[in-house]
């Protein structure tokens, strides 16, 4: 079990292994460590905070109603700088500990060029060159990294204000912080999708850590091979076949036993 | 200058025709009317401010000029700043200007504002800030084109002039203008104002031999509810950065009012984007799924 984990995450305080740990159950394989987890879900919390709090802030008209849950307006204003350090901070160190998983590939333009397809569910499973991460979880995870250089440069310069940084630095900040957590957001929808209702089964990832053979070769065949050394695709043709046999099995058994004849 | 506007009969139940006296009501506007070319850099107008606004008397800073401190502060409103100018003739003159807030009719702290309530404008022209809205941003401080809002560290609250509008409402001058001793201050209407400095202006021209003189209302932001009379209105800048062409930024402007719910409701498609594929293309399971159901046949009712 830890020597599988070691494949994916090399470098990694060994203080978390004690804080948790990764249960691999038959039938499934590892695919985030206890610290990558633990990264995740402090960012995510971050990223919510600083976007209900920035809400207020930037949409009063409509979102007013989000300051009183953060104790006010002012005490809105106050904490949102701090909740964005915090998701700059923790995805800082994601982004440190997914810079080699998270490298563009050939395999990732092709998979981008043929985005609309897979938009389309037109293949039931991932091309075979799809390793850890797909073309589209890359991209994302670049926006991001860009995103935190945009939201911490343009956020001190606002944090430090007018008399600091002048006027005009200010006026731009604003609107590129503003842009900044549009796109965010905008991409915030399909990850929270395309990690729930989009391909089930694939959160336990980042809860309890693994996820199921199937899912892998079906979203991932590249890192599966990586994993276990099989082929994806021979894989999950020997798993059609073990399920039509069992099929047949049963209908067999069932045939020779009668109607009702599990009662007896 | 009172209220008396508020008894004024707007609407009569039952009553055909104009209302009677409708429109009679001279210009609600007040405006701060500040002849440079008569003030002696006295002070008295910031003694008058910061003892009527009940502020705290901070040391000054002796920078051998004639200004009281470098710059204003959150409990110091009103600095006369004090510029020394060699004129292209060789006269040397003394610039005396009284930097406040201008009270602009478009003003561009208001524009940047993000605190519901935190800063209004009153019919008469008064921008004012009600530091118990205010959430400490510091964004007015980037939307003013006269960099006026003082940011106090301590409350985390900006201040800036008010132009008394606690005793303009109750029908007097502001502080400033009771303590001027040259009457280079004056407090009325927009209009009435308007009509003294350009009056005060032509004879600068014709008489004093100031041939640039002229009125510092500037059109960037609207018009201010504070005019200067200047020696030279061609140069402004010379009286302490007095900008030439003020002008509310673009960023609290156009971004503010539309492109910024735009902005959301783009962001907003992208949730829009994942119930529909959800509901039309439905979700991409792990493979092998279970095969959709055939349709049943006489064959599959038999067995049943």
């Amino acid at each position: 079990m830890a020597t599988s984990i070691g494949r994916i995450q090399e470098k990694e305080p060994a203080i978390f292994d004690k804080l948790g740990r990764t249960v691999v159950h038959e039938g499934e394989l590892p695919r985030h460590s206890v610290y990558t987890r633990f990264l995740h879900w402090a960012y995510g919390i971050c990223f919510f905070l600083a976007l209900f709090t920035g809400f207020a802030i930037y949409l009063p008209f409509l979102f007013r109603w989000f300051a009183p849950a953060f104790g006010g307006p002012a005490t809105t204003r106050m904490l949102h700088p701090w909740f964005g350090l915090g998701f700059v901070f923790f995805f800082g160190l994601q982004a440190i500990n997914w810079w080699g998983p998270m490298k563009w590939t050939e395999a990732d333009s092709r998979w981008i060029r043929h985005l609309p397809e897979f938009l389309r569910n037109a293949d039931p499973v991932e091309p075979e060159d799809v390793g850890m991460y797909n073309g589209g979880q890359k991209a994302q995870f670049w926006e991001i990294v860009v995103g935190c250089v945009v939201y911490l440069i343009t956020g001190i310069i606002m944090w430090a204000g007018a008399p600091t940084f002048g006027a005009m630095a200010v006026a731009v900040s604003y609107i590129l912080h503003d842009i900044s957590a549009l796109v965010m957001l905008f991409g915030i929808f399909f990850h929270l999708y395309q990690s729930t209702f989009g391909q089930p089964g694939t959160i336990q990832a980042m809860t309890r850590g693994t996820v199921s053979e199937a899912w892998a070769w079906t979203h991932a065949p590249a890192w599966y091979r990586q994993m276990t050394g099989r082929d994806p695709r021979q894989a999950l043709e020997q798993e059609r076949q073990r399920r039509s046999a069992r099929e047949r099995a049963i209908e067999q058994l069932s045939r020779s036993t009668g109607p009702g004849g599990g009662k007896t | 200058m009172s209220d008396r506007r508020v008894l004024q009969t707007e609407q009569i139940s039952g009553h055909p025709g104009p209302v009677p006296g409708m429109g009679t009501q001279r210009d609600l506007e007040v405006c701060k009317l500040i002849d440079t070319t008569t003030c002696i850099g006295c002070k008295a107008c910031e003694v008058a401010c910061v003892e009527w606004n009940d502020m705290p008397f901070q040391p000054t800073m002796f920078d051998n000029t004639y200004q009281t401190m470098p710059e204003t502060n959150w409990n110091y409103w009103n600095l006369i700043k004090f510029n020394e100018h060699v004129r292209e003739d060789g006269a040397l003159m003394w610039l005396m200007r009284k930097d406040q807030c201008m009270h602009c009719a478009d003003p561009g702290c208001l524009d940047a504002c993000p605190a519901d309530g935190a800063i209004v404008k009153y019919a008469n022209g008064i921008v004012d800030f009600q530091q118990e809205n205010c959430i400490g941003c510091e964004f007015c401080v980037s939307g003013c084109p006269f960099n006026i809002p003082r940011f106090n560290k301590e409350t985390k609250k900006v201040y800036k002039c008010t132009l008394c509008s606690d005793r303009v409402g109750q029908g007097l001058e502001p502080a400033c203008i009771k303590s001027c001793p040259t009457g280079c201050l004056h407090f009325g209407t927009k209009e009435d104002m308007k009509f003294l400095a350009e009056n005060r202006a032509r004879q600068l021209r014709e008489v004093s031999g100031f041939k640039d003189a002229g009125v510092y209302d500037p059109a960037g932001v609207g018009g201010t509810h504070v005019i200067y009379v200047l020696h030279d209105a061609e140069h402004p800048e010379l009286y302490g950065g007095l900008p030439k062409n003020p002008k509310v930024s673009f960023a609290y402007k156009a971004w503010k009012s539309v492109f910024k719910p735009l902005g959301l409701i783009g962001a907003t498609l992208g949730f829009v984007g994942v119930v529909f594929h959800y509901v039309f293309e439905g979700p991409k399971r792990e493979q092998p799924e279970v095969p959709p159901r055939k349709p049943e046949g006489p064959a599959g009712r038999k067995e049943a």
